[in-house]
């Protein structure tokens, strides 16, 4: 009998592939929607992961035609235990889960919960952040020359043996033995002719024996030509090439004054959070600036900014300041993308909201691509918001700003901010 | 006897191993007279087995999301563990693929290629359904084709459009199979030539068909024959060659989507014997095996464990009750068999006076080759096997407030509730029977499928509207689907541009 063994494991997996993601195209609103919710839901931070997405199963199913229940309807079932011919059993009540004990759905084999799937980290962040683009996303200098890329670029002399070149060495060398051997060969050559022509003829003996050593000494030259010699050894050259990234920078500038309760603060994490996974996707390189202030600003570590409480007044401007300070001594313009995000709860020192429009009128909004504030608040509008209300309309192109009142606004919130403008 | 040394020890397996076994047996089969195609083994992955799976089992298929949506779902219950993983997959072609999950044990490959490499794929070349209706040797190439045409479709014409438009095929691919017609096999090549003359032609029937300039003599409306003169049940088939406004490729998509149904009408008519064929021939070959003395006692402890799962039936009560299992119906028959010849009783003797006691062999393969699982059922379920599975009949009646039993294991019972077993295995009563009965050629052009209604079982109406959208796509006009029962007229839907209606008809009551 023939037969055939053949080991497949090395073939692609993910054969399936296009057709889930036809899948997850089909379902795209669905998934969005699940996806928009699971956001929300989430604790602060594991929202840089895949996971679990119901539909409702009506809306995937694939309808056939098939029975209904009622009429009457016979089946032959295994496991009696006490039943006689003629015995009355009451009808168990539908949609029990007595696994089916009446087994009328096993025909239909469909139950009414929701088709639940998984989502990739991938398909997660890209379902989270679909529709939204950065705005302005000029392309600096680049800059950064952190990665290298190794490629080819033709042949050295001296290397390592693991980079020899093999088929470059031996055509050196061929090349070397015929040019070093080219004079000699036609001497002998010559040698040879005159040899052939004269040999035999009467006094021509002394020229022949002196022809013969002549080609002994020519042949044993030749000889001495070595087959390969050090300078043939050419070994691949790789030379680095640096790769093209893009760097961007993110502020991150919140409140910590009193009025700030763990509750607010939680709130701007998740905005910050957002930010930044959604900047992670279209630069390789980010820093993160935390800068929070109460009556004084000041740069700090990710725990002190999310953790850490002052009490006292607040000072915004004082914040915008040090922004616009640390952008002019660590992140020029021309090489960094630079991007803040400021949540607060509206609340400031009532003369300094108008300095701090003026801030960042004059210095901050020239140099970046993108600013954008949260307020969380409930409440009426606060002088720093009114104060920002005055720039908006001239800066619409990198400024923003929004009203967040419960954690379930943020993504939403964000969302707007970054939705894709029609051109 | 026990002369031989194992063939392999422990349980990790190689190559050499799967080869050895593989030989031993091909040998003992042949002495039990399987006949096989030839076997080609294919070790995979689990997510490879995943893929396998979502594709039905096609080695090759056109893409769709409702392959990845299936992927999706063994993804996710094989992650939380809630089912195992098939441990072969076996595909009707010649060469018969066979694919091996690399996780299995020594022990079990040899199982599985006793199970699929000489149970199922004997099975596949002997019954007379897979002979009738299937060309193994061309299917894979089919396949090929169908997917690629499927994919050009795709370019052409836009993946969301032909998606949508395959959507509408697969609701009616239980009704694109041909019961009685015998389809003459062809190859790739041939099947390309022969679909684009089937193109052009079609093309032209169609519109000849639908010709609206008017004859010299024109009949009159009551001698215009009925179309189509008798009722159609391969529904897609009719769309195929009738529907009036398809695009050749639609045609040809629905050709693809019919006979890939074709391809798996005869698996889905015998579940119960495939299975149970391929059960009781890894028993009987590996115990052949172990009789010989080529398998250890460790290897066939192993195996017993296994083949005792496999062929469990839990209790209807019992919470893990998910209807009859073939396997275990199947093997018990076919093992029944093979007891009723070689020990016959005075019952078996009075039930199966045409082979009890003559030689099982010979018996078993008769029955394999010449049966499907309604006729099988019928033919061989045998009053011992209903005791030991203690099988009960039931009638549920909507009109009475509680459900009969109507058969037990008993004397009177055994016809009873062989027959009520074979009815369940019977595709034409579990599909609700639905034809095409008339096409309005000089009218609106709708079409009037009927569905007999037997018992008073109804459709499932909800599913059944969006069935008839999809038939509404397909047909490109109303589409009407009357209910009749008895030749009483009962419910009646009616299709069109933007909704399905009922109306009921109550001028019979």
């Amino acid at each position: 009998m023939a037969f055939l063994i053949i080991d497949r494991r090395p073939n692609g997996k993910h054969k399936g592939a296009v057709n889930r993601q036809r899948f997850l195209r089909r379902y795209r609103k669905h998934i969005k929607e699940a996806v928009s919710d699971a956001v929300n839901r989430r604790s602060i931070t594991d929202t840089d992961r895949g996971d679990e997405i119901s539909i409702p199963r009506k809306d995937v199913s694939e309808p056939q035609f098939r029975h209904g229940k009622g009429g009457r309807q016979r089946q032959v079932l295994p496991g009696n235990k006490e039943f006689l011919t003629g015995d009355r059993i009451a009808r168990p009540p539908s949609g029990s889960g007595t696994g089916g004990g009446k087994g009328k759905a096993s025909n239909t084999g469909e139950g009414m919960d929701d088709f639940v799937f998984e989502l990739t980290q991938q398909e997660f962040l890209d379902f989270m952040f679909e529709d939204l683009e950065l705005p302005n996303l000029v392309k600096k200098r680049l800059k950064d020359t952190e990665a290298y890329k190794l490629v080819k670029g033709g042949y050295t002399n001296d290397g390592i043996p693991a980079r020899l070149n093999i088929v470059q060495s031996l055509r050196g060398a061929h090349a070397r033995r015929i040019a070093l051997g080219g004079a000699i060969r036609r001497q002998i050559k010559g040698l040879d002719e005159e040899l052939k022509s004269i040999e035999g003829e009467t006094g021509s003996e002394d020229r022949v024996r002196e022809i013969k050593i002549e080609l002994d000494r020519l042949r044993r030259r030749l000889n001495h030509i070595p087959f390969l010699d050090e300078f043939d050894l050419k070994y691949n050259n790789f030379i680095q090439q640096p790769l093209p990234t893009s760097s961007a920078v993110m502020f991150c500038i919140m409140d910590v004054s009193g009025s700030m309760t763990q509750d607010i603060k939680d709130m701007a994490k998740r905005f910050f959070i957002l930010l930044h996974l959604f900047l992670k996707r279209n630069y390789q390189k980010i820093d993160i600036v935390f800068i929070r202030h109460h009556t004084v600003a000041s740069e700090v570590d990710e725990e002190e900014f999310f953790y850490s409480r002052e009490t006292g007044g607040t000072v915004v401007s004082s914040a915008l300041k040090l922004t616009d300070q640390v952008i002019r001594e660590r992140y020029p313009t021309s090489d960094w993308n630079i991007y803040v995000a400021q949540a607060s709860d509206g609340e400031n020192w009532a003369d300094d909201s108008p300095q701090c429009r003026d801030v960042l009128e004059t210095s901050i909004l020239p140099k970046v691509q993108y600013y954008a504030y949260v307020e969380i608040n409930s409440g009426e509008d606060q002088a720093l918001w009114n104060a920002y209300e005055e720039i908006l309309d001239k800066y619409s192109e990198c400024f923003a700003m929004k009203k967040v009142t419960e954690a379930s606004d943020i993504f939403p919130v964000f969302h707007d901010l970054f939705e894709k403008k029609s051109a | 006897m026990n002369t031989h040394t194992p063939i392999a020890r422990g349980s990790e397996w190689t190559f050499k191993d799967l080869e050895a076994y593989e030989s031993e047996l091909a040998r003992v089969a042949e002495n039990y007279k399987l006949d096989t195609y030839p076997n080609q083994i294919e070790i995979i992955s689990a997510e490879q087995m995943m893929d396998a799976y979502s594709s039905t089992g096609m080695p090759v298929g056109y893409h769709h999301w409702s392959f990845g949506k299936q992927f999706l779902s063994t993804e996710q219950k094989y992650r939380r563990g809630h089912i195992g993983l098939a441990y072969e997959l076996v595909i009707n072609s010649n060469p018969c693929i066979a694919y091996l999950m690399e996780e299995n044990s020594l022990t079990m490959q040899a199982l599985v290629i006793a199970h699929a490499c000489f149970g199922h794929n004997s099975f596949f070349k002997g019954n007379y359904l897979f002979n009738t209706w299937i060309d193994a040797s061309t299917i894979v190439n089919y396949l090929l084709f169908a997917k690629n045409y499927v994919a050009e479709c795709e370019e052409r014409h836009g993946v969301e459009t032909v998606e949508y438009f395959l959507d509408s095929c697969h609701a009616l691919m239980n009704y694109g199979v041909d019961r009685f017609r015998r389809p003459a096999p062809i190859s790739a090549e041939d099947e390309k030539r022969r679909q684009q003359e089937r193109e052009e032609y079609l093309q032209g029937q169609v519109n000849d068909l639908w010709r609206t300039i008017p004859k010299k003599e024109k009949p009159k409306a009551e001698e215009w024959p009925v179309f189509p003169s008798e009722p159609q049940e391969n529904l897609l088939y009719f769309i195929e060659k009738n529907a009036p406004l398809l695009e050749p490729w639609e045609r040809e998509i629905v050709r693809i989507v019919r006979k890939i149904s074709q391809y798996f009408y005869p698996q889905r008519q015998t579940k119960v014997m495939n299975e149970g064929w391929a059960t009781f021939w890894h028993y009987t070959l590996l115990h052949t095996l172990y009789d010989e003395g080529l398998v250890t006692e460790g290897f066939i402890f192993e195996f017993l464990q296994s083949h005792t799962n496999v062929i469990y039936q839990p209790p209807f009560d019992s919470p893990y009750f998910h209807g009859l299992n073939p396997y275990t119906l199947g093997y018990a028959v076919f093992s029944d068999i093979r007891r009723i010849c070689e020990h016959p009783t005075e019952e078996d003797k009075q039930f199966f006076p045409d082979f009890a006691g003559s030689d099982w062999l010979e018996t078993v393969h008769h029955a394999m080759k010449n049966y499907k699982d309604e006729s099988f059922i019928l033919q061989f379920l045998s009053p011992k096997v209903i005791r030991d599975l203690k099988l009960f009949a039931i009638l549920d009646d909507d009109s009475e407030k509680e459900i009969e039993v109507t058969a037990i294991h008993d004397e009177h019972g055994y016809r009873r509730i062989r027959e009520g077993l074979a009815a369940q295995y019977n595709l034409s009563e579990q599909e609700p029977n639905i034809q095409v009965q008339e096409v309005d050629l000089r009218g609106d052009r709708s079409i009037t499928l009927r569905h007999l209604q037997h018992d008073r079982i109804p459709l499932a109406e909800d599913v059944a509207k969006q069935v008839m959208k999809h038939l509404h796509h397909l047909w490109r006009f109303d589409v009407h689907l009357e209910t009749v029962q008895e030749n009483t007229p009962g419910t009646k839907y009616i299709c069109d541009d933007d909704s399905v209606r009922t109306v009921s008809t109550e001028k019979a009551a």
